[in-house]
């Protein structure tokens, strides 16, 4: 069972930089579309009605409640996201 | 009903379990607002309460971020869970009990151009159980800042021990990987596309918990034996999360997650949130969520004979099973305060009613004469409450 592991793991380890420097060409291949919501109107998005993580350690916590009663784990949110507004 | 009990002992909850999978979520979730800038120096005071199927847990959580020049800002955390457990876990083969698992966490956040990098270290302890867990995050911001990837890494090493039982001594391992990329589509709205991947390997299963099966000598009674996990696990989580700013001042938020695991549980999650400004201060939110999940390959509620299979679990958390959870909440926030120091205030109380309906776990402790396999089906509600201060300075 630990070699399928380790087998796992260095699968993951190669797919997970390979997946951003694909994301990160597809992007560079794009140069000519321009980000079309500018700075100056994203101040919806900077509202905080519109955070995941608004209430601070609250959002981690409630997760952590789920975890403990269900056996499904992970992507529970909060990576990646951003206004862009700074 | 002569219910026989091979082996009296305490059972515990599995509150510490994930404990390498939360501080990623925690460390990330931080990150979600302002990728390309580094968090707001802050202190956040927040008390939980979780009352519910026997099982009585609060405490407090302190938090304070403080900047370290332009680029850098470090944290430190204090968690405390106070348990009085009565479960059905507990009270099917031992007495109820009364236990604290105390959380310290160091982080520091690097930020670099259009990139923040976290580093930190948790350390969780229990009487019987001990969690290290270091993590690693990336987030990169580019496309004018309307997009951003997330990569992190967790490792995780715990000791389980038992109890009563000085000698008893094991190990358990995680690894949890992460990819998360969010895309600002419009003025208004949000989307995000989350993967997690999450090893275990070693003592996997709880050392108190314990499996039926059918006394080969009294078909009218039941008896125990430890259960037993195998020793690797490896799941995979996808999610996609949407958040939209209706006309008003209010916003929308929809998410679903597909879970599926090797020990053959599949499991569905959807959320709808609403937030709804009152005014510059004061803010109502709701929110409905709906979870399901199959049982694992190796679950049952009680087995034909002792020793029918290799892998032998019970714990309700390995059977099928749905959830509902309806949630509230009300927030007052208060900008450029004139208190002494502080820039930002806010206080958020939150209310969820979680219910757990079992399709296929036997509620033991009921009253009434029944023959084994016929109890009713076990099902539970509880209570969360989450009370949180943060003053930004």
């Amino acid at each position: 069972m630990i070699p399928e592991r380790v087998s796992v793991m260095r699968k993951l380890t190669i797919i997970a930089p390979l997946l951003l420097a694909l994301l990160l060409s597809a992007t560079a291949g794009c140069s000519s579309v321009e980000p079309w919501v500018k700075p100056y109107e994203r101040d919806r998005l900077a509202d905080p009605i519109m955070s995941l993580s608004r209430h601070g350690k609250a959002d981690s916590y409630i997760n952590h409640v789920y975890q403990a009663r269900e056996s499904a784990r992970g992507a529970e949110g909060g990576a990646g996201g951003g206004c862009g507004c700074n | 009903m002569g219910r026989k009990v091979a082996q009296e002992v305490a059972v515990v909850v599995t509150e510490r379990a994930p404990v390498a999978l939360l501080f990623l979520v925690l460390m990330a979730a931080s990150s979600f607002a302002q990728a390309a800038t580094l968090p707001v120096d802050n202190v956040d005071l927040f008390y939980h309460r979780y009352d519910g199927g026997g099982m009585e847990i609060d405490g407090p959580v302190v938090l304070a971020r403080k900047s370290v020049g332009p680029q850098v800002s470090v944290s430190g955390q204090y968690y405390v869970d106070m348990v009085s457990a009565a479960s059905i876990d507990v009270l099917a083969t031992a007495s109820a009990y009364k236990e604290e698992r105390t959380e310290y966490t160091l982080g520091v956040d690097y930020l670099y151009d259009r990139a923040i990098m976290s580093l930190g270290f948790t350390n969780s302890s229990e009487n019987d159980y001990e969690a290290n867990t270091l993590y690693f995050t990336v987030s990169q911001e580019f496309f004018g800042g309307m997009s951003t990837v997330t990569l992190g890494y967790a490792a995780g090493w715990d000791e389980v021990g038992k109890r009563g039982n000085d000698s008893f001594s094991e190990e358990a391992d995680r690894r949890n990987y992460q990819l998360g990329f969010s895309q600002v589509l419009t003025r208004n709205l949000l989307v995000g596309l989350d993967l997690e991947v999450v090893t275990d390997e070693g003592f996997l299963q709880n050392p108190y918990r314990q499996n039926r099966y059918l006394d080969p000598n009294d078909a009218t009674a039941f008896l125990y034996q430890p259960e037993r996990y195998p020793e690797t696990r490896t799941s995979t989580a996808v999610a996609a999360r949407a958040m939209y700013h209706l006309p008003y001042r209010a916003s929308i938020r929809g998410e679903y997650r597909y879970f599926t695991d090797t020990w053959g549980i599949n499991a569905h999650t959807i959320e709808l949130g609403y937030v709804h400004a009152l005014n510059q201060h004061w803010s109502l939110e709701g929110s409905v969520r709906y979870y399901t999940q199959g049982e694992a390959d190796f679950y049952s509620d009680l087995y034909a004979y002792e020793n029918s299979q290799t892998h032998l679990a019970r714990d309700k958390e390995m059977s099928s099973f749905s959830g509902t959870t309806f949630g509230t909440g009300a927030v007052y926030e208060w900008k450029q305060t004139s208190l002494p120091g502080i820039k930002r205030l806010q206080f958020s109380l939150l209310l969820d009613w979680l219910n757990f309906d079992y399709d296929n776990f036997r509620d033991v402790t009921a009253e009434g004469n029944y023959l084994p396999g016929q109890e009713p089906l076990y099902s539970f509600d509880a209570l969360v409450t989450r009370a949180s201060l943060i003053l930004e300075y």
